[in-house]
C-alpha cells in the first residue's frame, strides 16, 4: 500500500512515527515537506532565541526516516492533487500515485489586510525561516510591535524583548488579552504583569495602516493615533492551509479548513486530513495534542485496512486547555474557563500585590469542576485539569483547590492517588496514569528520564513532567521502594549516603572514593559532586594532586571559563566594602593584563578576558595588594552583600557592613551542593536584598532577623523567616547549623530554596532542626563548621606558591610560553569583549 | 608501550608531543602541532592514552583538553567545559545526541615520551 503524506510538520511526523510502529507489511510511506528542515518542534520554536538550533528542535534526524524506509522529500511542496486518479504533482516535478493520501499541511499565520503590509521589517512567526529573518533584522530595531495579543502573539512579544528590543508593544483588537482563554479580570492581571516585564499593551486597537518608505517606521490606528516601530511581527491568528484541498474540489469550510469526519476522512474517502488544516465539527484545533490524536485515528483506520478485526478510535473533539510558556509569569486556562450563570458557582481568588488571579467554575451542587483560569500562579494546573477532565468529585471546600498551600501541609505528590487509572496525564502523547505507573511496576523505571523513554510521556510540550514525577514517586513509595537519587552509573548512592560513607572511611581523594564506593572510571557528573563532598568535609586545597582533574573545569583552573576560552577573575570584596587603594590596585592589574572590568550584581568587581597562562601572574599581583580568591568559580559561598547601615544611613539600626564582612569571612571558601549567597541589611527597607538570598540577615531594634532559603535566578523565591532578634553569636550559630544541615542533605546542584521545597514539613521542620536541635546534631555541626573555618586558606595563594600547581596554567603543554592564538576580542565602549560564537 | 590504533601504524607519522610526566593524571592537556591544536588525554586509571582535536564542534571553542574525562558504559569520553557536551575518545562521536563529531589521533608512549600520529 502506498501512503503519501503532504506536510512534514509536527502532526505529519507523528503520524509517520505511529504508523511505522505497526509494522504493516508492504507499506510504502512517502512524505513531501515544503520546509527545508525535517519536522521540528514548533511548540518550542521560541527557544531558538535562547540558543537552541534547528537540530536541537528536530523531532527525528534524517537517519530515522532512512532507517524506517520512509521516502522523505524536503523543500518540495505538493502543487496539486488529482483525487480521481489518485496522484499528485510536486514543485520539483515528481508525480506520485497513492492509495491513501494524508494531508497534514498545518496552517499559516493569518495576515490581516492592512495597507503597507509588504514593507521590510514586517514578519510572521510560524517557521524556523521566519525566526531566522527576525533575528537578522532585530539588531537594527529599537522599537518593536506585535499585532495580536493571543497565545502566540505574547510569545512573539517576549521573543522581541529577549532579542534586546526593550521598547516592545502588543496591539490587540479585542478589549482584552488572550480573549479565547482568559476572562476580563484574568486578562487585566496578566496585563499588569506584562507591563512590568517591559511590554506596552494596547487593547481595543485596530491597525489601519503600516507606514514607512521601504522599511516600516510606524503604525496608524483606526482611532487616529499612531506609534513608531522598527519591526512588526504579525500574530493575529492562524489560517488552515486548505489550498490544495480547494483546488482539487475537496469540501472545505470556515477559513478554508478541510472538512473531516470523526475518522478524519475528507469528502474523498482515500484522502484524510489531520492537524491544524483539518476542520472537525466547525472547529480548527490549533494545538499539538489534538493533532496527535487525529494522527492516531488515521493510523487506526489504516490498520483496519490490513486487519478488518482491528478496532479504530474515532475523533470526538478535544479539550483545548492550555498553559502559556511565557517566562516571567504563569497563565493557564482549562475546561470551560468562562462558565457562568445560575447553575454555576464561580470561586475567585485575587491578589493584586502578587499578581495572582485564580478562578474556578464549579457545578452548583459543588460536586464537579467545570473549568477555570489561572494567572500568576499555575502550579495547580495539572491537578485541576485532571480533576476537571476526569470528573473527580470535589472536596467539601472546593476553594481549597486554589488557595496557596499552607507551608506545613505541603506534601509532595499529594493528590495523584485520587486520579482514575485512565486519566490522561500527557495529552500530547496520550499517556494515561496507568501507563506511567506500569512503567514503574513492570518495566522498573525509577527516574523521570526512564519513564519518559518508556512511555513517551512528557516528550511533547513537557507540561506534564511535574505530575509524571509525582506519579513515579507515588508508585515507588507504594511498592515500598525507598526513593533515592543515585548519583550516576558509577555510584549507586545518593549524595547524602556518599557524604556519610566518605566521612566514615575518611576518604580524601576522588580516586579513593571511586575505588572503595563506586565502579568504572567516573564521569562529569560524579566527579564534581564527589569533589564538592570532599571539599565540604575536609576543606583541603581542591587542586591537591589526584583531586585536580576531578574538579569541574572551572574549579580546576580556579576561574570561570568564558566565551573564547579566556577566564574571569573575581577577587573577594567582603560586604562590598573596598578602600581606594584596593580599587586602584584592581585598575592597575586590569590595565596591565588587558582585562575588561565590570561591577557585578554581587557588589564586587569582575575582570574578564584573562589568558589561562596569565592567571597566576594576575593573582600574584592581586594577592600582593591584599586580595584573595572570591570563589566565583566554585559551588561555594559567593558574596555577602551589605547595605551601608547604621554607620552612615539615617535609618540604620545596626552596623550591617561590619556584620556582613564578619559573615563573609567566616564562610568564605565553604564548598556546598550549590553556590550560597547572603546579604545583611541595616533595617527593614532591605537595601541589601537579604530576602532573596540563601541566608539573609535584617537588622531590628534588638539584633538580627534571620531569613533562609531565598533565591534569585530564573525562579525567584523569597526567603522565609527562621528566627528573630538574635544577637551576633546566636545568629552565626544558627547559620552554622543551617549550612551544615544543607551541605549534608541536599542533592547535587540544589540551591537552598529547592532543598527546602522538597523537605517534608518545610520551614517548620527546618526551624525545629536548627533552633530546637530536634536531630541532636547541633553541637557536632557547630564543631564541624568551626573546623572548616579554621582550615580555610586562599586557594589562589596556595596555587601560586606551589610550583606543580602553578605550572598547570598553560595553554600548550609543549609551548608553555605561547597563548592560544585562536582567542579573539572585539572592542566595545573602549573596552574589549569576547568575539561572538562562530 | 601502548598503542590505541594498531592498524594505523603502517603509514603513521609520529610527532613527539611531550613527556609522560607533563600530562595531568586522569585529565587532558593541549598540544601544539604547527597550527593545529590537539587535546591529549591520559586515562591513568585505565592506563590508556587518547588524542582528539582540541576544538569543540559545538561552539568552536578550543577547550576539550580542559574537559573532564570519564566513561559511559565503559566507553571513554570527554565532556566539554562549556556546555558539557560529551564525545567518545575512541570514535570521536558526540554522545550527547548531536550530529557533530571530533577527529581522533592514535597515541603511543615510548621511553617516557608521548607520540601522536598526525598522518591523517
Ligand atoms: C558577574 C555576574 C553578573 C554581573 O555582571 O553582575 C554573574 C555572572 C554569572 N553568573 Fe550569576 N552573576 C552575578 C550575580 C548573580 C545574581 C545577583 C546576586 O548574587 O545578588 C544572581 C541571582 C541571585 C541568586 O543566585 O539567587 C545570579 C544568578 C545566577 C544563576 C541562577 C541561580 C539559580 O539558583 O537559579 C546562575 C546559574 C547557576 O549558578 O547555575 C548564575 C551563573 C553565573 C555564571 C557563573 C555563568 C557562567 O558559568 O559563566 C556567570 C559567571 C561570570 C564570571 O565568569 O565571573 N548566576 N547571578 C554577577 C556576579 C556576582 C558576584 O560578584 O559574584
Ligand atoms: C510559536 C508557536 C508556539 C506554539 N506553542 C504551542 C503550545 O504551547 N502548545 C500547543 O499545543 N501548540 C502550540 N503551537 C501550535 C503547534 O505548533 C501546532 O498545533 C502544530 O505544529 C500543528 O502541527 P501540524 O503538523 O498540523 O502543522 P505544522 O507543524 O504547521 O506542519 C505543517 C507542515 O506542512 C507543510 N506544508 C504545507 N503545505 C504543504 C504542501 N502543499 N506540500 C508540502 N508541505 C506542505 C508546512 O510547510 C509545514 O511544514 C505553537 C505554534 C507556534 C508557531
Ligand atoms: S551573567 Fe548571569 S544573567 Fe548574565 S548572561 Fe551570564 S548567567 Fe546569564
Ligand atoms: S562549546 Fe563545547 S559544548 Fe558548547
Amino acid at each position: 500500500m502506498r501512503v503519501v503524506v503532504v506536510g512534514n510538520g509536527m502532526v505529519g511526523y507523528k503520524f509517520c512515527e505511529k504508523l511505522v510502529t505497526k509494522n504493516l507489511p508492504n507499506l510504502h510511506i512517502t512524505v513531501f515537506g515544503e520546509e527545508q528542515y525535517p519536522a521540528y518542534d514548533r511548540v518550542h520554536l521560541s527557544e531558538f532565541f535562547n540558543g537552541k538550533n534547528v537540530s536541537d528542535l528536530s523531532l527525528a534526524p534524517l537517519a530515522w526516516y532512512k532507517e524506517k524506509n520512509i521516502e522523505l522529500h524536503l523543500g518540495d511542496p505538493v502543487q496539486y492533487i488529482k483525487p480521481s486518479v489518485k496522484l499528485l504533482h510536486t514543485f520539483k516535478g515528481y508525480i506520485k500515485h497513492y492509495d491513501i493520501l494524508v494531508l497534514a499541511t498545518g496552517s499559516s499565520a493569518f495576515v490581516p489586510k492592512i495597507e503597507g503590509i509588504e514593507k521590510d521589517g514586517v514578519f510572521l512567526y510560524r517557521t524556523v525561516e521566519d525566526l531566522h529573518l527576525i533575528r537578522s533584522y532585530a539588531p537594527k530595531a529599537k522599537k518593536g510591535t506585535v499585532i495580536g495579543g493571543g497565545l502566540l502573539g505574547l510569545e512573539a512579544a517576549k521573543a522581541l524583548l529577549d532579542l534586546g528590543i526593550q521598547d516592545t508593544h502588543v496591539i490587540e483588537f479585542a478589549p482584552r488579552l488572550m480573549p479565547r482563554q482568559l476572562d476580563e479580570t484574568g486578562s487585566e492581571m496578566l496585563m499588569t504583569t506584562l507591563t512590568q516585564l517591559g511590554l506596552t499593551i494596547h487593547t481595543s486597537t485596530n491597525t489601519s495602516r503600516i507606514v514607512g518608505d521601504e522599511c516600516i517606521t510606524g503604525l496608524e490606528f483606526a482611532d487616529g493615533s499612531s506609534i513608531e516601530t522598527d519591526i512588526l511581527v504579525i500574530s493575529a491568528g492562524i489560517r488552515p492551509r486548505g489550498e490544495l484541498a480547494i483546488d482539487c474540489g475537496l469540501e472545505t469550510g470556515m477559513n478554508e479548513g478541510i472538512v473531516v469526519n470523526s475518522r478524519m476522512q475528507t469528502s474523498d474517502s482515500s484522502v484524510y486530513a489531520i492537524g491544524e488544516c483539518a476542520l472537525y465539527n466547525e472547529m480548527i484545533y490549533g494545538l499539538v495534542a489534538p493533532g496527535y490524536e487525529m494522527a492516531e485515528v488515521v493510523v487506526g483506520e489504516i490498520c483496519k485496512m490490513f486487519d478488518a478485526s482491528a478496532t479504530a478510535k474515532l475523533f470526538t473533539g478535544f479539550d483545548m486547555s492550555t498553559k502559556l510558556k511565557l517566562v516571567g509569569t504563569d497563565v493557564a486556562s482549562f475546561g470551560d474557563p468562562f462558565a457562568n450563570g445560575e447553575n454555576i458557582r464561580n470561586i475567585v481568588l485575587k491578589d493584586t500585590v502578587k499578581g495572582v488571579y485564580k478562578r474556578i467554575n464549579v457545578s452548583a451542587d459543588g460536586k464537579y469542576l467545570l473549568g477555570g483560569v489561572l494567572v500568576g500562579d499555575a502550579s495547580q494546573y495539572n491537578m485541576l485539569l485532571q480533576t476537571c477532565r476526569n470528573k473527580i468529585l470535589l472536596p467539601p471546600h472546593p476553594e481549597d483547590l486554589i488557595l496557596p498551600a499552607r507551608e506545613a501541609q505541603k506534601e509532595e505528590g499529594a493528590g495523584v492517588q485520587a486520579l482514575p487509572g485512565d486519566a490522561l496525564i500527557c495529552s500530547c502523547e496520550g499517556v494515561t496514569k496507568d501507563a506511567i505507573c506500569q512503567s514503574v511496576t513492570e518495566h522498573g523505571c525509577e527516574t523521570v528520564d526512564a519513564v519518559k523513554k518508556c512511555t513517551k510521556a512528557g516528550t511533547g510540550c513537557g507540561g506534564c513532567l511535574p505530575m509524571v514525577k509525582d506519579l513515579m514517586v507515588y508508585t515507588m513509595k507504594q511498592q515500598g521502594k525507598y526513593i533515592r537519587n543515585v548519583l550516576c552509573e558509577h555510584f549507586n548512592y545518593s549524595r547524602q549516603e556518599l557524604f556519610d560513607l566518605i566521612r566514615l572511611h575518611e576518604l580524601k581523594t576522588y580516586d579513593a572514593v571511586l575505588d572503595q564506593l563506586g565502579k568504572g572510571d567516573g564521569c562529569e557528573v560524579c566527579k564534581p559532586a564527589v569533589s564538592s563532598l570532599l571539599a565540604s568535609l575536609w576543606n583541603e586545597m581542591v587542586l591537591k594532586k589526584g583531586n585536580d582533574t576531578a574538579q569541574d573545569s572551572n574549579d580546576r583552573f580556579l576561574a570561570n571559563i568564558q566565551k573564547g576560552g579566556t577566564y574571569s577573575v573575581v577577587p573577594r570584596i567582603p560586604g562590598g566594602e573596598i578602600t581606594p587603594e584596593k580599587l586602584i590596585a584592581i585598575g592597575q592589574v586590569a590595565q596591565k593584563y588587558g582585562l575588561y572590568t565590570k561591577i557585578t550584581g554581587g557588589q564586587r568587581i569582575d575582570m574578564f578576558g584573562a589568558h589561562v597562562s596569565d592567571l597566576p601572574l594576575i593573582w600574584s599581583e592581586l594577592i600582593a595588594a591584599g586580595f584573595e580568591s572570591g570563589h566565583a568559580y566554585g559551588k561555594a559561598l559567593r558574596t555577602v552583600k551589605s547595605c551601608v547601615g547604621s554607620t552612615w544611613c539615617r535609618f540604620g539600626l545596626q552596623d550591617s557592613v561590619s556584620f556582613a564582612i564578619r559573615v563573609e569571612e567566616r564562610y568564605r571558601g565553604l564548598r556546598a551542593p550549590h553556590k550560597i549567597k547572603s546579604a545583611v541589611s541595616g533595617c527593614i527597607r532591605e537595601c541589601a536584598e537579604a530576602q532573596s538570598k540563601d541566608f539573609g540577615i535584617i537588622a531590628t531594634e534588638k539584633g538580627w532577623n534571620l531569613y533562609v532559603c531565598g533565591n534569585g535566578g530564573s525562579k525567584p523565591q523569597h526567603a522565609l523567616l527562621l528566627a528573630t532578634d538574635l544577637d551576633d553569636a546566636t545568629c552565626l550559630r544558627y547559620i552554622d547549623r543551617f549550612l551544615m544541615f544543607y551541605i549534608r542533605t541536599a542533592d547535587p546542584l540544589t540551591r537552598t530554596a529547592t532543598w527546602l521545597n522538597k523537605m517534608e514539613g518545610g520551614i517548620n521542620y527546618l526551624r525545629n532542626v536548627v533552633i530546637n536541635d530536634s536531630l541532636g546534631m547541633a553541637t557536632q555541626w557547630e564543631e564541624e563548621m568551626q573546623a572548616l573555618v579554621d582550615a580555610y586558606r586562599c586557594e589562589w595563594k596556595t596555587a601560586i606558591e606551589t610550583p606543580e600547581i602553578k605550572k598547570r596554567f598553560v595553554h600548550f603543554i609543549n609551548a608553555p610560553e605561547e597563548k592560544d592564538p585562536t582567542v579573539q576580542f572585539e572592542i566595545l565602549r573602549e573596552q574589549k569583549k569576547a568575539a561572538n560564537w562562530k | 608501550m601502548i598503542t590505541q590504533n594498531e592498524t594505523a601504524v603502517k603509514s603513521s607519522q609520529w610527532f613527539t608531543a611531550c613527556k609522560v610526566e607533563d600530562v595531568v593524571e586522569n585529565g587532558g592537556v593541549c598540544v601544539k602541532y604547527g597550527n593545529e591544536q590537539i587535546a591529549l588525554f591520559y586515562f591513568t586509571r585505565r592506563n590508556e592514552w587518547y588524542a582528539t582535536q582540541n576544538e569543540c564542534p559545538h561552539k568552536k571553542q578550543m577547550a576539550l583538553s580542559r574537559g573532564m574525562i570519564g566513561t559511559k558504559n565503559e566507553e571513554p569520553k570527554v565532556a566539554c567545559p562549556f556546555h558539557k557536551k560529551t564525545f567518545s575518545l575512541v570514535t570521536g562521536q558526540c554522545l550527547s545526541g548531536d550530529a557533530c563529531s571530533i577527529k581522533t589521533y592514535p597515541v603511543k608512549v615510548e621511553n617516557g615520551f608521548v607520540y601522536i600520529d598526525v598522518s591523517h
